[in-house]
């Protein structure tokens, strides 16, 4: 399983690799290769132009901003892992990565890879959905924001034109104190989720969620903001009756189907996991609901 | 198409080749350099088999080009054998029968370096949770477990005794 | 014995040379010169194959010839791999050519196969030919591929069944008429492939001056090998040497003779350079054989007391596209459903048909976790029926170890009927128990339920025909450096021959275990060999190794005594060394002892005197050596999300006398991880057109280090009177009855629901279904 030919590059710098985008025919970037390179291997992708972005400094790094984290396209998702801003300020992120495939592929694969591969069952775009991130999209053209619900196109698509890549992403922090619930049930340690929830609290001492947030991944061709349950859950106090029927509306997320699991699988595990993530929000927001 | 220099130090020596720029790092171990020791399971990063440390992390070899090497340090399982003996990982796989057909043993060599580097005292589900990278059909992995466990005190015991 | 290395854990000698990343497997082996191969696979599962035009990947630079089956050598063109496993039950005997010639009978066939300076360039080339094929339909499913109106597997034969074949004994009518209870079960059991670490690989030279072709290959059978290949080739035994270095994982898989290890000899004859083959994963998913669907329908027959009055059903069979191994693997599942219980009257009808995917041959357990499976299901069934206890139904049926030799009443696939030589059933599967703390799953169970957590145990037996014939054998020879040198037809693809052989010799001879030089899986080295299948390594290798080692320890003794002047009585041999327990202790070294031997240029050797100090031995087996066990099985399933979690995984077996301790338990931790991805995990999938669905690691599941516990594992040793040295097969038995354990154990679990399984593997999607269909989450999503 060898890659078909190709002529290789290693721009040192955004913008040559910008350039090296826009006039290489039939290029694409190599990131963390820890998807990318399997797919050549099997040759399922043919390039005639990689374009190694491993070499950009630039594009590496976590910047604590105003309400945002900013976080470069090309750092390693060990680095985000380990990283003390993430654990402070967006656990949810720590915490699905524990999930995300295993220490090997963590140490190479970066969020700006995870993003534009885009599988459906993939953790980083669940927390980036659930954070409403903003995607910084750089080609000679300059740099674009795309909102994160704007950024998938269907099933493992997104919008980027094919001589644009990822620079950055900003993820919108929610109030420190916030709970986070994180499932997802995979076949084993570290594979692709089944499906997953991802669950966001923000509760007031008087136990009325100011916000809610609660996503859902591997259930369709992109991560879900089940806004039903959202809309349920805002404004009211937070008990398992409010749980239960935001789970359920969770169960109306149109599913996909595939040799791993069926819809009705998937319908049935989104109820199960959402109740599960919510619940873990609220008790890390401090409710017992 | 693609002719490329690759330039890299590999257990501490340094190697410049010109090669096909598709030519993974596994295959220039292998054949560029006549380092076998490391292994081809799968060619698309689940098996770990080819599992290597660039710049002191693991990696899969199977998954990255040599020229991506390039500048960086790279470590196999020959650099992990020490000159005429055996590293105490390498005494905890005899004692504790940590391998049966020997295929997937080097990348669990590398894979457990790294974790009793960073993590010198690990729980039994640690130690499980860092080779689900690492697949092997013949041992059922408790051997490899208990090996690691054994090398993980092993190597405390005696970083004590340096220490005294 | 007076064991000093027999019986002991003894540290592996196969061990530093791997750890250091110094192991030889195929493709470490570098031959100057070697060119490298690419094959060229159908895509479809049933064509015709019309035209292959190589013009295009000829002219592609480094490209050094495309070989098809017009341009192999006549003898491998119009001939077919061997069939290795004849019986008259067979209604065809068709196995492949080793290039395809006018048809293609599964995704991955190959077709033609380039030349080229590397593999990167080769796959160029390869997907640069131009093959047309004309499609047929092909057979997916083996239930539809018996039917009337099937389409045809291949395109000469009228009907897709392979063979029909009746096992049975006793009245089975009278039994199931006259039983106060019949229960019914329709199984479906699937299990994948082995799915060895290193894939397969083929490396071939010839060398025109001796004229002898050398092959390297990735199998567990040399000699059969060999002897395939000069069939094809049309060669003398002797101008072929195939050898199987250090191969990385067998299970079953590679003891199969391939088309690959007839092309690649022929190639390298054609191109006169050496030709390597080394098979990447893709495909290994399509063209390395695998065991596959079965679909059972058992009833069991029984009294009020449940006990056993008769067993009887049908079975259906996967082979695939061809039969290299006959029906060895359905034959075998269908001696093996009785297993350690007393069956007055059995029946078992069985069906094997051919479909459009790769050919079933056995993979580790062979046939026998299916058959253990049924039997095992249909006991917890008659335990739930009547409330008696899982364990208790299996007590008060199992053989007695008083009513050993027990003979079963059927004929094995070995040609001999089934006898159970030894074993104690009863005692193995109170030590289970013991061990698995048993009685105290009641108390766990509460423990569990009252945090809403469920879990369950599950107990299976099995037996085992192990160490089958015909032979294999062991030279030993000592030479005048005091090296022991040994050569022995048996392989190794991880079991640890080299150790367990050097054991038994170093024990026999009084050598040192270091002194041991062995070669093994090299037809250069001796005459005969069969290989390693079946778990018969350690008792026929190993018997072989006994009586060389006893033959060579004579030798020793009386050409010591002889030259130390002392009776044979007082000669004892330690460490390399012969010494007399007389007086000031003389004693003389094996080294100086082989000089002797080899006697004077020109001069008589003295009377009683042979020539060296070696021996040959082919042990050969009377029958199959019947090992045994029980596992039982403790886990919790996540009744929302069908998950399941082993928790604790007992093993207590019968192999006999253990030669090192340290290698069986290896062996039975090392098949039970094979038995939970049956139970759980291994799959492979194919769509309605047989096209492989599941052809990456990504989409076909192995077991983790996150998925397999430590078994706690006992061993009873009841020595096997029937070889000399005691022992039973351990290679399979960690395997055999752990996807019946495991799947009475979930269906435990979840017992307050009322969901019942009978098929492998149990995904937590087909439990989340059963628990729907009951009715379990209206209550369960309102608690």
């Amino acid at each position: 399983m060898k890659p078909a030919p190709f002529d290789y590059h290693a721009p040192r710098q955004l913008k040559e690799a910008a350039e090296l985008l826009a006039k290489l025919p039939n290029a694409k970037v190599l990131a963390g290769g820890q998807s990318l390179v399997p797919m050549m291997n099997f040759r399922y992708v043919i390039v005639d132009h990689l374009v190694d972005l491993n070499g950009l400094d630039e594009l590496r790094g976590i910047v604590v901003g105003d309400g945002r984290l900013r976080i470069g396209a090309m750092t390693r998702q060990r680095d985000i892992e380990t990283s003390p801003e993430i654990q402070r300020l967006c656990p949810l992120m720590a915490e699905a990565l524990r999930h995300v495939g295993h220490r090997q592929t963590r140490n190479r694969g970066t969020i700006g890879g995870s993003l534009a591969h885009a599988d459906p069952a993939a953790e980083l775009p669940a927390v980036c959905a659930a954070h409403d991130a903003i995607v910084h999209v750089a080609s000679v053209r300059g740099i674009r924001q795309i909102a994160f619900h704007e950024f998938g196109s269907g099933f493992m698509a997104t919008s980027l034109a094919p001589d644009e890549m990822i620079a950055a992403i900003d993820l919108q922090l929610w109030r420190q104190g916030h709970g986070y619930g994180f499932h997802e049930f995979a076949r084993r340690q570290g594979d692709f989720a089944l499906a997953g929830a991802v669950a966001l609290l923000d509760i007031g001492a008087d136990n009325v969620v100011r916000r809610a947030g609660l996503t859902l991944f591997g259930i369709a061709t992109s991560p879900v903001r089940v806004e039903a349950a959202e809309a349920r859950l805002t404004g009211q106090p937070l008990d398992a009756s409010a749980i239960r029927a935001a789970s359920a509306a969770a169960r109306q997320t149109e599913p996909i189907s595939d040799i791993h699991a069926s819809g009705e699988y998937r319908r049935h595990l989104a109820q199960v996991l959402s109740s599960r993530a919510l619940n873990d929000a609220a008790q890390r927001a401090g409710v017992q609901a | 198409m693609g002719r490329q220099a690759a330039r890299m130090n590999v257990n501490g020596k340094s190697y410049a080749r010109v090669i096909d720029a598709r030519l993974t790092l596994a295959d220039f171990l292998r054949h560029e350099i006549n380092l076998t020791g490391t292994h081809v399971g799968c060619e698309h990063g689940v098996c770990g088999a080819c599992t290597v440390l660039v710049d002191g992390r693991t990696a899969r070899s199977c998954l990255m080009f040599a020229v991506q090497a390039n500048g960086c340090e790279v470590t196999t399982v020959e650099g992990l054998t020490p000159e005429g003996k055996l590293s105490v990982l390498q005494q905890a796989f005899i004692d504790n029968h940590g391998l049966q057909c020997g295929f997937c043993t080097p990348g669990m060599l590398i894979t457990l370096t790294e974790l009793l580097r960073d993590t010198p005292d690990p729980s039994e589900q640690e130690v499980r949770e860092a080779l689900t990278g690492n697949l092997c059909r013949c041992t059922g992995y408790a051997g490899i477990v208990a090996a690691a466990l054994d090398a993980a005190r092993r190597l405390r015991d005696a970083d004590k005794q340096e220490t005294t | 014995m007076g064991a000093k290395h027999f019986g002991a854990r003894v540290t592996r000698l196969e061990d530093p040379a791997l750890l250091a990343g110094r192991g030889r497997f195929v493709d470490d082996v570098k031959l100057p010169g070697a060119l490298h191969a690419c094959f060229v696979r159908s895509p479809h599962a049933h064509a015709k194959l019309v035209s292959i035009d190589s013009k295009v990947a000829l002219i592609m630079p480094g490209v050094h010839a495309v070989i098809t089956a017009a341009d192999l050598p006549d003898s491998m063109r119009t001939r077919r791999l061997p069939l290795l496993l004849p019986n008259p039950a067979l209604a065809t005997t068709k196995t492949q050519h080793p290039l395809a010639r006018d048809e293609v009978c599964y995704v991955g066939q190959a077709v033609a196969v380039v030349i080229a300076d590397t593999r990167y360039i080769a796959e160029d080339a390869a997907a640069a030919m131009i093959v047309q094929y004309d499609v047929l339909p092909a057979i997916s499913d083996c239930r539809t591929a018996a039917e009337d109106n099937a389409p045809h597997v291949h395109g000469d034969l009228s009907s897709n069944v392979a063979a029909s074949f009746r096992m049975a004994y006793g009245d089975t009518d009278a039994a199931f008429a006259d039983a106060a209870h019949v229960f019914t079960e329709g199984l479906w059991q699937h299990r994948g492939g082995g799915m060895a670490m290193e894939t397969r690989a083929v490396l071939a030279s010839h060398d025109p001056a001796s004229d002898l072709l050398t092959v390297w290959s990735g199998t567990q059978t040399p000699h059969l090998g060999r002897q395939a290949l000069a069939d094809l080739l049309d060669r003398d035994l002797q101008s072929i040497r195939m050898i199987a270095p250090d191969v990385g994982g067998g299970f079953g898989p590679k003891a199969i003779f391939y088309p690959e290890e007839a092309v690649i000899p022929a190639a390298a004859l054609k191109v006169a350079r050496p030709v390597k083959w080394i098979e990447d994963r893709r495909e290994h998913f399509l063209c390395a054989t695998q065991e596959r669907d079965q679909y059972w329908e058992m009833s069991i027959a029984v009294d009020d007391d449940a006990q056993i009055l008769g067993v009887r059903g049908r079975m259906l069979h996967d082979t695939g596209a061809y039969v290299p191994w006959g029906i060895v693997m359905p034959y075998i599942a269908s001696t093996t459903v009785p297993g350690p219980y007393v069956v007055p009257a059995y029946q078992l009808d069985t069906t094997v048909v051919l479909t459009n995917k790769v050919p079933t041959t056995p993979v580790r357990g062979a046939g026998r976790p299916q058959a253990v499976f049924a039997m095992e299901r249909l006991l917890d069934r008659v335990a739930r029926e009547l409330n008696i206890d899982r364990t208790e139904v299996r007590r008060r049926n199992l053989i007695q170890p008083e009513q050993m030799p027990y003979e079963v009443g059927l004929l094995f696939r070995d040609g001999k009927p089934l006898v159970y030589d030894s074993g104690d059933y009863p005692r193995v599967q109170e030590k289970a128990l013991e061990l698995a703390d048993y009685d105290g799953f009641r108390e766990r169970r509460r423990a569990a339920l009252d945090e809403g957590r469920f879990i369950g145990i599950g107990i299976a037996n099995y037996v085992e025909g192990t160490g089958l014939g015909p032979f294999e054998g062991v030279t030993v020879r000592v030479l005048a450096s005091g090296k022991i040198v040994v050569a022995t037809g048996a392989t190794n693809q991880g079991q640890g021959t080299r150790t367990t052989l050097s054991q038994i010799i170093a024990e026999q001879t009084g050598c040192r275990l270091d002194d041991i030089v062995m070669t093994i899986g090299d037809t250069g080295a001796i005459a005969q060999g069969v290989g390693a299948f079946a778990s018969r390594q350690a008792v026929n290798a190993g018997s072989s190794a006994l009586i060389a080692g006893q033959a060579v320890r004579k030798q020793l003794v009386a050409l010591a005594a002889r030259t130390l002047d002392v009776p044979e009585s007082e000669i004892d041999l330690d460490d390399g060394q012969a010494t007399s327990r007389r007086g000031n202790k003389p004693s003389i070294g094996f080294g100086d002892l082989a000089r002797l031997a080899q006697g004077i240029p020109g001069v008589s050797l003295p009377a009683g005197q042979a020539a060296g100090l070696e021996h040959t031995a082919y042990y050969t087996p009377s029958q199959a050596a019947y090992c045994s066990g029980t596992h039982v099985v403790e886990v919790q399933v996540d009744a929302m999300t069908g998950g399941v979690k082993i928790l604790r995984y007992t093993v207590a077996h019968d192999a006999g006398r253990v030669i090192n301790p340290l290698i069986v338990d290896g062996q039975v931790q090392g098949g039970v991880a094979h038995g939970i991805g049956n139970a759980l995990l291994e799959w492979m999938q194919y769509d309605a057109n047989a096209q492989p669905l599941t052809t990456s690691f990504a989409d076909y599941m192995l077991p983790m280090a996150t998925d397999v516990p430590t078994c706690a594992i006992a061993h009873v040793e009841i020595v096997n009177p029937l070889n000399p040295l005691g022992v039973k097969g351990a290679g399979e038995g960690g395997t055999i009855p752990a996807p019946a354990a495991i799947i009475s154990a979930i269906e435990d679990a979840l017992t307050p629901f009322g969901v019942h399984f009978a098929e492998t593997p149990l995904t937590p999607e087909r439990i989340v279904a059963a628990m729907r269909a009951a009715g379990a989450y209206e209550r369960l999503f309102a608690a």
